[in-house]
């Protein structure tokens, strides 16, 4: 397209020569977006695999009633762990990755804003892992309260529950100061000939992400610190007994964990509004509509945090209002839906594996859409709220959403990150493999919540048996399939079909004006844009 | 690229295998048999709210893979290059909306009846205690009525040492008995964690929240027995805390209310009584069978840390004040809970003998149903 055409290409191509050090202390001390990006990915790939290991113990527990491989309160650390690690460890760090490696090429920047506190977002992120996975192995084992951290429960833990805390801290700050980066980088960096309107929708996601954030970790450290002094310092904030209340708890949580649904959403609806105009040949629809929606859903989803509280016993007029403002969210999140459709509609599309993980999250994500329409439903919710039925719900959003738009990430910039293809095939077959692995294991949740079966219980009443097994096997395939997804990554970076520039036909944006792989560094000097209806 | 072909036999086989699980009456998959008139209600709602969403979900996605198998490249399809449509775009954000206003209106109906608590019949304080539940009879027939439900699944079913049972951890030893087509209020609390008070088929979920009370209500139009859990994660026996609601006729229920009323009397008398120290400790062991197992062990080794021994511990061979002290008050910001409120004095007074001479604690000390009664104080 017109819109990426770049005067003066040859200074993009910047100058490969990497000023740094070799081996280990390269990596210590870079302050190379590129280098920090891979960082974060291989972090999060590694936190994807302890946090599925986890998801496996507890799936091999419940692949019959009975207690058999694990006693009551180690699987109750691991479904902390394993929500814990997976949101904080693998999800969020990944799109963190893909923002660093991505919008300064995507906007023509050289580098991040903050180069130096890059380096140190990211170096935070190992000890706050190593806290999380070593507080298994304290007197009292890790927190066994599930990622919400409820008090009074909370209080109740040991030593773990205090690591849980500090990882929390940890992992804050560092979102905070990567999040505070992204958003100068956008703001500050663009190449000045590109206005806001006209920014990559990645951009636009991370920039809403990055407000977000930087609004909602604060109130989550503010809560976990308040379990801190309660446990040691004889506050009372979530203790009847003193004066506090433990719903106090829940109302602070949420109000950062929604928004937080949505830090995790919203890049990978970025990735996706790339992904699918790329391999349809045809520009996304509705891009002005598209921000504005993203825009709302970001805005509503602080609005609608006691929608996770239904049954903690609020006044009816406050159910009656989250119920409302709940419902509301469908409205920009449908929008999208219909943009991403009518972008697909009448295009010339191709179907390689970026584009059928593209089509995978549309599908499967406007499932966990509806049934988190069903579950906004207040009077539903009441049969629903922690049962089953939510977990296949977070699950459709979270894995099938947020995870599968990362894998169409991946699968779309590996071949300007390491400068060779992927292997096609394999990368389909790891598609394939995924998503019916993915649907045998959660589609059946939905059933079990339904039947009532609670979240949460190591061990189950008969009548949810067969469901679990077919929900246990389709587990094991997921994770499984998720060693052929790191085999095919390998094999792209040891060698493979030498990549171009551009090697996707349809594929738009300045990032595509570099070489592949993409030199140590680009853009030195900004480029220009060319006048055109179209967006990078 | 060979992709049709293997999209389509990959789709008719996830159909398939669909419709293989739906064709099985012993897959569970849809909400448990309705006994209250909210319970219909909700699946009424949630029956809409599907047909709904299904002419959604199939008019989107009919749209999509039409355009996936028609707008191919590998069919010559040409990319057309329209980005905009602002009559299509303004359509399709004011119909979805009017649709989800259409929704709510039902949702607001079915929720102000399910909050409405008022011109109960009898009221019932369900206490969710770490892993148990306990219920006091507040108002109307049966009024005064208090007792404490465990679950009666044994240990070796769970441990699959023994075969399971029909109600395998949905069944406990006393049951909730209430009257058939009586509006019950029930009001939920906890003195340790939250907990939730849910039963499925009365289509009933509160949180019971320490320090706290909140409320709701059923009224069952059948007589039966409904089974429910603890829904709301509480610790290691989060999922061994049943619920079992029994509905009976208005006569039984009388009946019922008769032969409790006696039982409690009984156990009012033993006050003044005093036992013997073998007495009180068979007595004392099945007490501790039941309410403290969980955590200290049949051994009594516990769980340490978080579940300290009594075997050997100082709290159960030194000065009996403070063992009985934290018996019957627990310990802050522990699972140990109060029992004061929840065992009568025999009892009590029976557990702590039994622990200051079970095992290797040979102390010899004894302690009567009225000591405790002074304790309390």
């Amino acid at each position: 397209m017109e819109a990426t055409h770049v005067h003066g290409a040859g200074h993009a191509h910047g100058d490969d020569h990497a000023h740094h050090p070799k081996g280990i202390m390269r990596w210590i001390t870079t302050t190379n977006h590129k280098d920090i990006g891979t960082m974060y990915l291989w972090f999060s790939f590694a936190m994807f695999m302890v946090g599925g290991a986890m998801a496996l113990i507890i799936r091999a527990e419940l692949f019959q009633p009975g207690l058999q491989y694990v006693e009551p309160e180690f699987f109750n650390q691991m479904i902390t762990l394993h929500g814990l690690i997976m949101v904080f460890g693998a999800i969020m760090p990944a799109f963190v990755g893909f923002a660093n490696w991505m919008i300064p090429m995507m906007i023509g920047a050289p580098d991040m804003a903050f180069a130096r506190m890059n380096n140190w977002s990211f170096w935070l992120l190992p000890p706050a892992g190593i806290l999380l996975t070593a507080s298994m192995f304290v007197p009292g084992g890790a927190a066994g309260t599930g990622w919400t951290l409820y008090p009074p429960l909370s209080i109740q833990m040991g030593i773990g529950m205090d690591m849980a805390i500090f990882a929390v801290h940890i992992l804050g700050m560092s979102s905070i100061m990567g999040s505070i980066n992204i958003v100068t980088t956008i703001l500050n960096l663009r190449a000045p000939t590109m206005p806001l309107m006209r920014m990559p929708m990645f951009c636009w996601t991370w920039l809403i992400t990055g407000y977000l954030l930087i609004a909602v970790m604060p109130v989550l450290a503010g809560a976990v610190t308040m379990i801190l002094t309660d446990r040691h310092f004889g506050t009372s904030f979530f203790n009847a007994a003193g004066g506090g209340d433990p719903v106090l708890f829940q109302h602070i949580f949420w109000f950062f964990g929604h928004p937080e649904v949505y830090i995790i959403a919203l890049p990978a609806f970025g990735v996706v509004s790339h992904v699918i105009p790329a391999f349809a040949r045809k520009p996304i629809f509705g891009y002005t509509s598209m921000v504005y929606a993203i825009a709302s859903i970001a805005l509503i989803s602080f609005i609608v945090w006691a929608h996770h509280m239904y049954v903690v016993g609020m006044p009816v007029a406050g159910q009656l209002y989250f119920m409302y403002a709940t419902i509301l969210i469908a409205v920009p999140t449908g929008v999208k839906v219909f943009n991403w459709v009518a972008t697909m509609w009448r295009g010339s599309m191709t179907f390689e594996t970026p584009m059928l993980f593209a089509l995978g999250f549309l599908f499967l994500f406007t499932i966990g859409g509806f049934t988190g329409l069903v579950l906004s439903n207040t009077a539903v919710d009441v049969q629903l709220q922690d049962t089953y039925y939510v977990v296949a719900h977070f699950h459709y959003v979270m894995v099938a959403g947020a995870l599968f738009s990362a894998f169409a990430a991946v699968y779309y910039w590996l071949p300007k990150w390491t400068g060779h293809m992927y292997d096609e095939k394999l990368g389909q077959w790891h598609f394939w493999l995924s998503i019916i692995s993915f649907n045998i294991a959660f589609f059946p949740q939905h059933f079990l919540g339904l039947a009532g079966m609670p979240r949460r219980i190591p061990d189950y009443a008969l009548q949810f048996t067969d469901f679990n097994q077919v929900s246990t096997y389709g587990a094991f395939g997921f994770g499984l399939s998720q060693l052929l997804f790191l085999y095919v990554v390998l094999k792209a970076i040891r060698g493979g079909e030498k990549a171009a520039a551009k090697p996707w036909e349809g594929a738009t944006g300045l990032e595509w004006t570099v070489p592949s792989p993409a030199p140590y560094h680009t853009f030195e000097d900004p480029p220009v844009l060319t006048e055109s209806k179209g967006h990078a | 690229m060979g992709i049709n072909k293997k999209t389509q036999s990959c789709l008719a086989g996830l159909a398939l295998m669909g419709w293989s699980v739906m064709a099985q009456a012993a897959w569970e998959f849809n909400f448990q048999v309705p006994a209250t008139k909210a319970a219909q209600t909700v699946i009424d709602l949630h029956n809409l709210m599907m047909i709904v969403i299904m002419i959604i979900f199939i008019g989107v996605f009919a749209v999509m893979f039409y355009s996936v198998f028609k707008h191919r490249k590998s069919k010559g399809h040409q990319a057309a290059q329209f980005h905009d449509n602002t009559m299509v775009e303004i359509a399709w954000t004011v119909v979805p909306l009017l649709i989800l206003v259409a929704m709510a209106w039902p949702a607001t109906k079915a929720l102000l009846n399910m909050r409405d608590t008022a011109q109960a019949d009898i009221t019932i304080k369900a206490t969710g205690y770490q892993w148990k539940w306990g219920y006091d009879y507040l108002k109307g027939e049966g009024e005064g009525i208090r007792f404490i439900s465990l679950t009666a699944t044994p240990a070796d079913q769970v441990r699959g040492t023994a075969p399971k049972g029909e109600n395998y951890l949905l069944e406990v030893d006393r049951h909730l008995v209430v009257p058939v087509g009586k509006k019950i209020r029930m009001l939920t609390t906890a003195t340790d964690v939250i907990h939730s008070w849910w039963v499925p088929a009365l289509a009933v979920k509160q949180d019971a929240i320490p320090g706290y009370v909140r409320d709701t209500w059923f009224k069952a139009e059948k007589e039966g027995i409904y089974r429910g859990q603890c829904a709301e994660l509480c610790g290691k026996d989060h999922a061994f805390m049943p619920i079992v609601v029994e509905v009976v006729s208005a006569e039984k229920y009388a009946t019922w209310v008769e032969a409790q009323k006696k039982q409690m009397s009984a156990a009012a008398d033993e006050v003044g009584k005093t036992y013997s120290l073998e007495e009180l400790k068979s007595r004392g062991e099945k007490v501790y069978a039941a309410n403290c197992v969980a955590c200290h062990q049949a051994n009594g080794k516990g769980l340490p840390p978080a579940f300290p021994a009594l075997d050997g511990s100082k709290l159960a061979k030194g000065p009996m004040k403070d063992h009985v002290n934290i018996v019957l008050n627990g310990k802050p910001n522990t699972a140990m809970a109060a029992y004061g409120g929840q065992l009568g004095d025999g009892d009590i007074a029976a557990v702590v003998t039994y622990e200051r001479n079970a095992w290797g604690n040979k102390t010899g000390d004894m302690v009567q149903p009225a000591d405790i009664k002074a304790a309390r104080k």
